[in-house]
Order: C-alpha cells, then sequence, then structure tokens
C-alpha cells in the first residue's frame, strides 16, 4: 500500500479507520483495485515511476461528514486531494499531485439544491455533473440553459472553480460564480458573498457581499473544500443562428482581430469563438504543418495555395444568441463591419427556433446549444488520451503570428514533428484575450509520453519567454507553469504560501494544487 | 466650525473690495494661464456654465449674480482659500495633494483677474 | 501634533524624520491645518468628539515610496489609512476610520500608465480620477469609453475597490477590472492575473492568472495597498436609445419586474436603470395624502386618472443601431404580451461621440461615458453633505414591495417622512436590486444621531429581512460586517486569520468593512 509521505503505516490505518467510522466502511477505499480507480486514465507518466498515484480515497456524503474528515487528516497530517466528479481529464483527471495523497472524493455530494428561471441561478454541489443539472432543468421544464464546457460529464462546481470555459454568452464559468459554502482547513464552514447574512435572500444573486471578496482565492487553490456553488444561468433564448466570416490573405487578420475584439468588447458578438485557417488546414493535411516551421513555405507562397484552391487564409464562425430580430440585427452589422477588409466573404450557417426538432442527421453544436455532450473525445484520433497546453495569448493578430512563428521554432529545435499536437489556433473563451488549446495526445507508451511531456515543458518555457502563461494545466506540470509566474521573486507564489500556511498549517489540503505546498512539504516543488 | 462655515456663507454673498497685485506681467499672465488650467481641472466641474454644474446652481439658489465663479469680480484670495481648505455646504475641502498652494495662489489670481482695481 | 493610538510621542517624531527624508519633507502632513483636509466633510459626526481624526497624512509618488511608507509604519506600528483620490464621500470620504490613524494619500500617483484602445483597457494609478482618465482619453481621441459613476472626481481604482458601480453596460466596475499590483503589508510588491509573469503581455486582458485569483481580497478591505490597477473599457458605441415601459397597476411589478430580469439576463439590455412609481416623489396634495393613508387601488385609481402609471422603468440601450431598435422592438413585445395597459414611450436617442454643443445640454453626461459632479445636487443647492444606505435586495417585484414597505415603516416609526415607494431602487450590479436610499448629513448634532439611529435601525431591519448592504459609511462598517454573521461570523474570522497572517502590526486600515488587526480587535468589537 501506497503511503502519504511522512506518514506512518500505524497511524495511516488508524486513519482510514477513522474516516470508515464517519462515512462508512464501503465509502473509505484502499484496495489496490479501488484506488487504482482514481488514478488519472490520461496520465502522461503511465508506466513510470513518477506517476502521480493516491493511497486510498474516501467519499463522504454531506458537510459534517467533510467537517470530520479535516479534523482526522489534520490529528494524522494526512494530505487530502479534493476531486468534486474526478473529470478533470487532460489537466490530471482525479489524480493527485502529491503522490500518495487520499483523494476526498466528493462525487456523492450530488444533489441540485436549487434552479431558478426568474433570476436565473442554480445552487448546487460538488458531485452534480453538467448532464444531471441539464436533465434536471428539462425534467423540471424550466426556463433557463446551463454553459457545457465541451465535456459533459464534468461538475459545473469544478470546472468553474478550474475557471474552465464554454460556449455561450456565460461562457467565463468562474465570472459566473455567485456565492459559496466552503470547508476550511481547520474544519470551519464559511459562505462567502451575501451568504454570510444567516437569513440571505441574495446569495445566487449579488457576488460580493461585505468587506474582502474572497471566492476567488478558491479556484486553482488548495485553500478550502468548496461544498456549494451558485451558478449564474442563461435564461433560454428564442434562438439561434452561427455564420462564418473569410478573409483571403494572411494580414487580413489584422483588422480581422481588431473587428472581432470590437464586436465581442461591444457585446455585439457573444460566446466562444475559434479561429480557423482552412488554408493552414490543408496545408497541413498535405504534409506540412499549421505552425510556421523554419525553411517552411513563405507567406507568399501559402497565399498563392490559397489562390489556386480557393482557400481563404483565415475564418471564424460567429454565433448569437437571443431574440430572433436582435441576433439577425447583429449578424447584419458584424457583416457589415468585417467588410470593411477587402475580398471578406460571409456565410450564413444554422438557425435554429426554441426549443427545436433536431434530426439525428444534423451537425449540431450541441455545447453551443447549451446540451452537454461527449462528443470533443471523438476529435482526438489514435492514442489513448490528451492534455491540454493552454497559454493565454493577447487578442491581436499580431500575437497569432508570434505563436505560430515561435512555437514552429520551438518543435523545429526540439526535433520533434509538430503532428503531436491538434488545435493550433486560439479560441476566445475569455473576454478580452485568446487562449491556445494545444492537445497532446497520451499514449501508453512511454517513449511517447516522454516526447510529449519534453515539448510542453519547453512550450511553457518558449511562451513565459513571449509574456504568454498558462491559463490552467495538468498536475504533472503546475510546478513548472507556476514556476515561470514569478514575477518580483514569485511575489504572488509567496503571497499564495503565506496565506496557506495561515489558513492550513498542517498542509492537508490539496498539496502542490498550482504549485502551492504548505510548509512541510514545499521540498516537493519541482 | 459651523460658525466658520456660515461666515464663509456670508462673505460668499458680500462684495469685497480688496485686491491683489500678482506680480510682473509676464510672470502674471503665466500665473493666469495656470490659473485658468487648475480651475478647469479642479472647479469647473462644478462651477462652470452650462447644465449640471451643483456648485453654479447652489450659487445660484442663494441670489448669487452672477453665479458662475468665473464671471464674478468680487472675490477675495481670503475667502476662496477658505472655501477650498475649508469646504461650504456640500462643497467638501480640497486637500494639498489635489490642490497645492501654488496652484492655490493661481486659482486665486484667475478668479481675481478681472475684479476692479 | 496629534498622536496615532498607541504610538508614544519620541517615536512618533522619529517615525515622521524618516517619512520625511523618504518621501520628502512637504509631503509629510503634520500640521493640523493640513491633517484637517483630510476629515470627512461629511461625517455624521460633526462636532462630536466620536468623529475620527487622522494624526498626520503622508502622500508618496512612486510605488518605491509607498514601500518605504509601509515598512516605516511597520517598524514603529503606525496605522495607516490609505486612500486614493479621497473621495469616497457618502462613505467616510478621506477620513480613516480609527480615530488617530495616518492617511496614506495616493493622489499624486496620479499616472494614466496605460490606454489600449484595441483591446480596449486602460493600466492607472490610484490617484487617476475619471476625469483625468476620460481627457486623457479624449486628448488623444481614442474610441473607448470609461465607466464615470455619479461624482467623476473620484478615483477608478477606488471606485473599483469599494466595489461602486456607474451607467454604462460596464457599471459593474469591480467586475470590470483587470489586473492589479499591490503593495503587502510588508513592504512586497506583488502582481496578480497575468502580471505575475515578468514579461506579461495580457496583465490587462485575461483576469485571472494561474493558481488562486487573488484580487478580490483586495476590495473592502485592509490587506494590500493597490498601486496600478487594469480596466476594461467599452469600445465607444454608435448609438444609445432609451425607452420606457409605464404600467398601470401596484401588482404590474411583479410581471414588470420577471420580465425586465429576463431582459437583463439574456444580455437584450445591459445597462443601469432604476425602477420607479410615477407616484413615489410628487408633491400634489391629494397625492400627498392618499400615499400617506390611501389603499393600493386609491393610488392606481390617481395614476389611472392623471394617466401616470403605477411603475415605471426606462431601459438603456447602445449599440449598433439596428441591434438597439431590435432589442427596443422586442423589449416591447415581451412587456406588452404580459402586462395588459402597459404603455411606451421612446426617450432620448443620441449617435456617438456628441458634439461639444450637445454635450453641454445633457444635465447628466455620465451614461455616455462623460464624468459629471451633477450628483451633488441631489441634497439641493442648500445640503450639508449625505451617506448612503445601500442594501442589496433580490430583483423581483415582490422584493422591491417587501423593501419598500419594511424601510417605510423604520423610517416612519423614527418620525422620518418617505412616502410609499420611496426608496430609489437600482441595478447598478448583475442579477439583484440595490436600494440606494439619501441620509442628508447636517452640521446639527442632534439631526446627525438622529440619522445614525435610523441608519442602524435600517441596517438590523434588513439582515431580518434577508438583506445586507454592499457598502457603507466607515461610521456603520462594524455593525453591518456584524450582521453578516453566518455560522458565528466564520468569513470575519476568516478575513482575521488572512490579516493576521499578512500584516501582523496591523498597519493597513484597521477597522475597514469591520476587519481588525489582532492587537485592536476588542476595540473593535
Amino acid at each position: 500500500m501506497k503511503l502519504p509521505p511522512g506518514v506512518s503505516a500505524s497511524d495511516f490505518a488508524a486513519a482510514l479507520e477513522k474516516f470508515a467510522a464517519v462515512v462508512g466502511k464501503e465509502w473509505v477505499f484502499s484496495s489496490q483495485d479501488d484506488v487504482d480507480l482514481y488514478r488519472d486514465s490520461y496520465s502522461p507518466l503511465w508506466h513510470e515511476e513518477d506517476e502521480r498515484v493516491p493511497s486510498a480515497a474516501v467519499a463522504p456524503d454531506g458537510v459534517e461528514q467533510i467537517q470530520a474528515i479535516v479534523k482526522i487528516a489534520n490529528t494524522y497530517k494526512i494530505p487530502l486531494w479534493t476531486i468534486s466528479t474526478g473529470k478533470n481529464l487532460a489537466y490530471g483527471g482525479s489524480s493527485p499531485a502529491l503522490s500518495g495523497s487520499v483523494i476526498l472524493d466528493l462525487k456523492r455530494m450530488n444533489r441540485i439544491l436549487e434552479v431558478n428561471d426568474k433570476n436565473h441561478y442554480a445552487l448546487v454541489e460538488p458531485g452534480v455533473s453538467y448532464f444531471d443539472l441539464y436533465h434536471y432543468i428539462q425534467d423540471h421544464k424550466l426556463n433557463v440553459w446551463i454553459d457545457p464546457p465541451d465535456p459533459g460529464w464534468g461538475s459545473p462546481m469544478g470546472n468553474s472553480l478550474e475557471r474552465g470555459g464554454g460556449r455561450t454568452p456565460m461562457r467565463d464559468h468562474f465570472a459566473s460564480v455567485c456565492g459559496m459554502e466552503i470547508v476550511l482547513a481547520n474544519g470551519e464552514v464559511i459562505r462567502t458573498g451575501m451568504g454570510a447574512l444567516p437569513e440571505s435572500k441574495t446569495w445566487q444573486q449579488y457576488k460580493y457581499g461585505f468587506g474582502p471578496y474572497v471566492d476567488g482565492m478558491f479556484s486553482q487553490s488548495n485553500f478550502g473544500i468548496v461544498t456549494k456553488i451558485g451558478i449564474w444561468l442563461m435564461p433560454s433564448p428564442e434562438a439561434y443562428r452561427d455564420g462564418v466570416v473569410s478573409v483571403p490573405k494572411h494580414d487580413d487578420l489584422i483588422p480581422f482581430v481588431d473587428t472581432l475584439s470590437f464586436l465581442i468588447d461591444s457585446s455585439v458578438v457573444r460566446g466562444t469563438m475559434l479561429l480557423d485557417s482552412p488554408l493552414l488546414s490543408y496545408r497541413a493535411s498535405q504534409g506540412g504543418s499549421v505552425l510556421d516551421m523554419p525553411g517552411g513555405p513563405t507567406v507568399a507562397e501559402t497565399e498563392k495555395l490559397g489562390q489556386e484552391k480557393g482557400l481563404p487564409y483565415w475564418s471564424m464562425e460567429l454565433h448569437f444568441w437571443g431574440p430572433p430580430n436582435v441576433i439577425d440585427a447583429q449578424w447584419e452589422y458584424a457583416k457589415e463591419k468585417f467588410s470593411a477588409i477587402p475580398g471578406a466573404t460571409f456565410k450564413d450557417g444554422r438557425y435554429y427556433h426554441f426549443p427545436m426538432e433536431v434530426k439525428d442527421t444534423d451537425a449540431v453544436p450541441w455545447v453551443a446549444l447549451g446540451i452537454p455532450s461527449l462528443s470533443v473525445f471523438g476529435l482526438i484520433a489514435g492514442g489513448n488520451g490528451h492534455m491540454d497546453f493552454s497559454p493565454i495569448i493577447p487578442m491581436q493578430a499580431e500575437a497569432v503570428f508570434e505563436v505560430l512563428s515561435a512555437f514552429g521554432k520551438a518543435y523545429a529545435d526540439l526535433g520533434i514533428e509538430p503532428k503531436n499536437q491538434f488545435f493550433s489556433l486560439p479560441w476566445c473563451f475569455f473576454p478580452h484575450s485568446f487562449v491556445l488549446l494545444f492537445g497532446f495526445p497520451i499514449a501508453h507508451d512511454v517513449e511517447k509520453n516522454r516526447e510529449s511531456r519534453r515539448a510542453f515543458q519547453r512550450l511553457v518555457e518558449v511562451a513565459a519567454e513571449h509574456g504568454w502563461g498558462e491559463y490552467r494545466t495538468h498536475v504533472a506540470f503546475m510546478d513548472a507553469v507556476s514556476n515561470v509566474y514569478s514575477f518580483n521573486n514569485h511575489a504572488l507564489r509567496r503571497l499564495h504560501e503565506r496565506v496557506k500556511d495561515a489558513i492550513d498549517p498542517n498542509g492537508i489540503l490539496s498539496p502542490g494544487k498550482s504549485g502551492i505546498w504548505p510548509k512541510r512539504l514545499r521540498q516537493q516543488r519541482a | 466650525m459651523n460658525m466658520k462655515k456660515a461666515a464663509v456663507l456670508l462673505i460668499l454673498m458680500l462684495t469685497a473690495a480688496t485686491f491683489a497685485w500678482a506680480g510682473p506681467p509676464q510672470e502674471k499672465d503665466s500665473q493666469l494661464e495656470r490659473g485658468h488650467k487648475v480651475y478647469d481641472k479642479w472647479c469647473f466641474p462644478c462651477h462652470g456654465t452650462g447644465v449640471g454644474k451643483p456648485g453654479t446652481d447652489a450659487l445660484k439658489a442663494r441670489g448669487q449674480n452672477p453665479a458662475v465663479l468665473e464671471e464674478r469680480t468680487d472675490l477675495t484670495a481670503a475667502l476662496i482659500n477658505t472655501v477650498v481648505r475649508h469646504g461650504v455646504g456640500f462643497m467638501p475641502v480640497f486637500r494639498k495633494t489635489e490642490i497645492s498652494d501654488a496652484e492655490l495662489d493661481a486659482i486665486d489670481a484667475y478668479l481675481m483677474r478681472n475684479n476692479k482695481k | 501634533m496629534r498622536l496615532p493610538p498607541g504610538v508614544s510621542a519620541g517615536d512618533f517624531s522619529a517615525a515622521i524624520k524618516e517619512l520625511e527624508s523618504a518621501i520628502g519633507k512637504e509631503w509629510v502632513f503634520t500640521s493640523d491645518e493640513d491633517v484637517n483636509l483630510y476629515r470627512d466633510s461629511y461625517s455624521p459626526f460633526w462636532h462630536e468628539n466620536q468623529e475620527p481624526i487622522p494624526s498626520a497624512a503622508f502622500a508618496p509618488d512612486s510605488v518605491e515610496q509607498v514601500q518605504a511608507v509601509v515598512r516605516i509604519a511597520n517598524r514603529y506600528k503606525i496605522p495607516l489609512w490609505t486612500i486614493s483620490t479621497g473621495k469616497n464621500l457618502g462613505y467616510g470620504g478621506s477620513a480613516p476610520l480609527l480615530n488617530g490613524s495616518a492617511v496614506l494619500d495616493l493622489k499624486r500617483m496620479n499616472r494614466v500608465l496605460e490606454v489600449n484602445d484595441k483591446n480596449h483597457y486602460a493600466l492607472v494609478e490610484p490617484g487617476v480620477s475619471y476625469f483625468d482618465l476620460y481627457r486623457h482619453i479624449r486628448d488623444r481621441d481614442l474610441p473607448v469609453w470609461i465607466d464615470p459613476p455619479d461624482p467623476g472626481w473620484g478615483s477608478p481604482m477606488g471606485n473599483a475597490l469599494e466595489r461602486g458601480g456607474g451607467y454604462t453596460p460596464m457599471r459593474d466596475h469591480f467586475d470590470a477590472h483587470c489586473g492589479m499590483e499591490v503593495v503587502l503589508p510588508d513592504g512586497e510588491l506583488v502582481r496578480t492575473g497575468m502580471g505575475a509573469l515578468p514579461t506579461a503581455k495580457t496583465w490587462q486582458q485575461y483576469r485571472y492568472g494561474f493558481g488562486p485569483y487573488m484580487d478580490g481580497m483586495f476590495s473592502q478591505s485592509n490587506l494590500g495597498v493597490v498601486t496600478k490597477m487594469g480596466f476594461w473599457l467599452q469600445p465607444q458605441p454608435d448609438a444609445y436609445l432609451s425607452g420606457s415601459v409605464t404600467v398601470p397597476k401596484h401588482d404590474d411589478l411583479t410581471p414588470l419586474v420577471e420580465i425586465f430580469a429576463n431582459l437583463m439576463n439574456s444580455g437584450v439590455v445591459q445597462a443601469t436603470t432604476t425602477v420607479v412609481s410615477p407616484l413615489a416623489y410628487s408633491r400634489d396634495p391629494e397625492l400627498v395624502k392618499l400615499r400617506a393613508s390611501g389603499s393600493t387601488r386609491d393610488l392606481e385609481d390617481y395614476a389611472g386618472q392623471k394617466g401616470i402609471g403605477y411603475w415605471s422603468v426606462s431601459l438603456p440601450l447602445y449599440g449598433p443601431e439596428k441591434v438597439i431598435a431590435a432589442q427596443w422592438e422586442y423589449a416591447k413585445q415581451k412587456f406588452s404580451a404580459a402586462i395588459p395597459g402597459a404603455t411606451f414611450r421612446d426617450g432620448a436617442s443620441y449617435k456617438f461621440p456628441l458634439t461639444e454643443e450637445q454635450l453641454t445640454k445633457i444635465v447628466n453626461p455620465v451614461p455616455f461615458g462623460v464624468p459629471s459632479l451633477q450628483t451633488f445636487s441631489i441634497g439641493g443647492p442648500k445640503s450639508q453633505g449625505h451617506m448612503w444606505f445601500s442594501p442589496i435586495i433580490p430583483m423581483t417585484g415582490e422584493a422591491v414591495i417587501e423593501a419598500q414597505s419594511v424601510f417605510d415603516k423604520v423610517a416612519q416609526s423614527l418620525g422620518y417622512v418617505t412616502g410609499t415607494t420611496g426608496f430609489p431602487i437600482w441595478n447598478f450590479f448583475a442579477r439583484a436590486f440595490v436600494i440606494i436610499y439619501f441620509f442628508p448629513i447636517e452640521h446639527d448634532i442632534e439631526k446627525n444621531r438622529r440619522s445614525r439611529e435610523i441608519f442602524r435601525r435600517l441596517i438590523k431591519t434588513a439582515a431580518e429581512h434577508g438583506w445586507g448592504e454592499y457598502r457603507t459609511h466607515t461610521a456603520f462598517m462594524g455593525d453591518i460586517m456584524d450582521a453578516y454573521s453566518f455560522n458565528n461570523h466564520s468569513l470575519l474570522r476568516f478575513h482575521e486569520t488572512v490579516k493576521d497572517a499578512l500584516d501582523p502590526n496591523g498597519i493597513l486600515s484597521a477597522g475597514k468593512n469591520g476587519i481588525w488587526p489582532k492587537s485592536m480587535r476588542k476595540a473593535g468589537a
């Protein structure tokens, strides 16, 4: 049996027994078979010594049980790694950053406490999935949409706390959080925002409460265990439509992104878009790359290829949700604005009025319609999973050009084919910036994974040299990413760690999460 | 303070006939220019011309004519300085990090530029 | 010379000497004349002993100087009270909560460091005012809007940190910020969000960075001194249109607010407005009588006879002309389908930029991104100041009616005449309403005492109904934090744990929002 670092076998056994007394024997998992279920299915360290594996798991079914577990963990100095639904695949799944941690699995706490379709919010427990919430809303015929991220089996709470993104106008999931209940490391329960008011009527309607607004401290964090979270929903829109804008030339991206940024920041275009390049995709399909490889084709050559093949250099599908007359006006206006770019072309796309009838054959953008789905997992051909490299870059064409050449050069320097990842062009999951989601395939092949990790590590460094940092990362790379956020001798991380030491002196909650180590385990930092 | 404010108010409404000389002509011009700038930044938003100027409106309601400070010919440095540093009615005080003593002198010069000699 | 609490005269003079050499003699204020400028011009304690008076003021001009001041304050345990422009009037102005605190005045740090009109953001220092930022943008002819709160002389940073609101779609000022630089109580400098990346290109474009997102803990807080802050701006919209909806019956408020909430939360309407009753303020004697003693039915009849309606809301729309026209059309459809007798009126419409000529005619230009001081006419020309009672209530018709009647009863029981529907209801923030209720400040001890008594009664009554204030005057910070007492004040105790860890000497803004450092915690309770 794997043990938490610094914990004796007898202490560990005693702790597990006490956990069992709290949650019931059947909810403490310590057999190898059971504990293996908490390994990261997409671990980049499969079959290697360094794979982050837990020592046990405990699955409480209530706030009081969590409070009791935390107290036991303090007594025996047992590190607990909290998961909600444990579906954080590509970023570590259900596995800890510190091997030997006990997984605190909150999946059993799966109650939907409230969905309000007049003020448009939900209050949920950690174990509720997007599917659960969607079905609840459908069953109760409520007039609201959720905003699922690509995979729908994850937790609205977990995804929001990891600051994930979806596709609809509510795409910035942390920004949609309103009110939390948290068990602190000492077992104390706090409610944030208006929840601190005992009879509060607006816990899910006003975020900030009175005094310091602390919710953000509990995102991507190991400062507490969130047990309830409020999430703002969108009233069901009357209609959805989309349309594609394409521009022919490389440098057209400059006015293209300026226009996009204007439209997004003016709220004319909302939701999440992906920059596409039919031309670069074609170049990649012919054995080239989307990235600009040193010695590869020049811009002029690529543009010439585009002319021959009738492929635009850049394109983007825009999405609109709302009353039909409003979204028609928005699409009209967007076309007017993009028409300033010579050669810009437009294509009307789907148009749905809700509730809609769907034919099996329709290529429906499920997630953009607030319907959770797992279709994203079909994207990755080959391999046994993936992990995401996801730096934030400026919402500027120049930054996109810089990315394509900087990462092209990085791959060339590494001597690795850039084909080992997918999606090279940016998304706008968040306002005001782009984010890249390079997906690296994970294989049950030590050599291939090593190559992916080598590329990943190098890209983190290259990105930092260019002023780009990751918004989120796999547990195996949390220290690596945290290390580049080093302004003023890591002043922010030192602040995080001072707070950590003050509120979790025994360092029991998720050690190593986001590169934050409690004092007694700080030497574990990579 | 109450008495002081009342006194300030009283002075505001009276015609005072003091005269302050603000140095030789060139210096005087640059002092006026500076005063105009500081006035535009700090005083105009409340005491200027046009709608939505509560300082002007308040003085008008108190029977002051003209109510716009720039149009006055009876202001004294003592009065201006007292009001700026002690406030009056809903007008708060202005600190020296906002309007320095030198800038206040310049406002004085600017607002007294049309005073009868 | 006044002394900070617990600091000896000898220590204080020694500290002053060090401060003078750190930031310059002329920026260390200790004379009563200079220090009095930091009193709250709208203090509810005028002429009373309880008025907190600062002992000194220090005005650094750079981050390094702020760090130096903070380090000296730590050595001599001098409590500091940080202000940006010090214009937080109605909520305490520039005065500290703790008598004898020294004011850390950041007004001299007034540089606009960047305005970007492609990604629509600004990076500013604490002393920059909305007027300053507006002029900076106008002088360069940049097609971006700021979102000023009512008074324009305040600080975008200060207002956002106090979580104030404005009128355009960027109205939630804390929500619109992106990236901070903060001097911690020990003098250490941190940058939050992407600013933690030394070469960051997106400090003002992505809020969260990596790891715990700390910015919120520096709002309404005494955990650090914010020295730089980024703000998202709105691209200048093409046009503006406002349309008002009026409904005839008392109970129409429920569907009115329900549709309003749907439009807001759908993004069809995106800016600040107020739900009013045309019956609330008129001085027509007949109406005054009906408000005091008439039934709802009487008021409805009166409204019907005069053709003024019972409730009204005007919808401010910003954007491309064809889009806002479509939004107004749609809103009218929704309201008329749900509420018999709903009537509509087209209000002002503008194309931007406004001409100078147009600007001089607009009494309140704040909703068009132009800072103003027009709001100070609120108490009438004889006003001597004001403070605000500002509870958050649910965005429902029922809550509005309940809050109106509950607060009205409190005010009336204390002899304060308000009248039905007299507590203004705003939507400065997404998804909830906030009442912004005006209390006059007088140079009259008795009147102020009574105002304070009513204020405290309202806080208690609000808390009993589950409504809490979003912000308050320094005089009531303790009362309000007391009301936020879930689980034996566990959130406050969490704040205090963090406070003690980061500020063991308790030098930053003691008592702010009810948070006291360990050494003074008894004093605060």
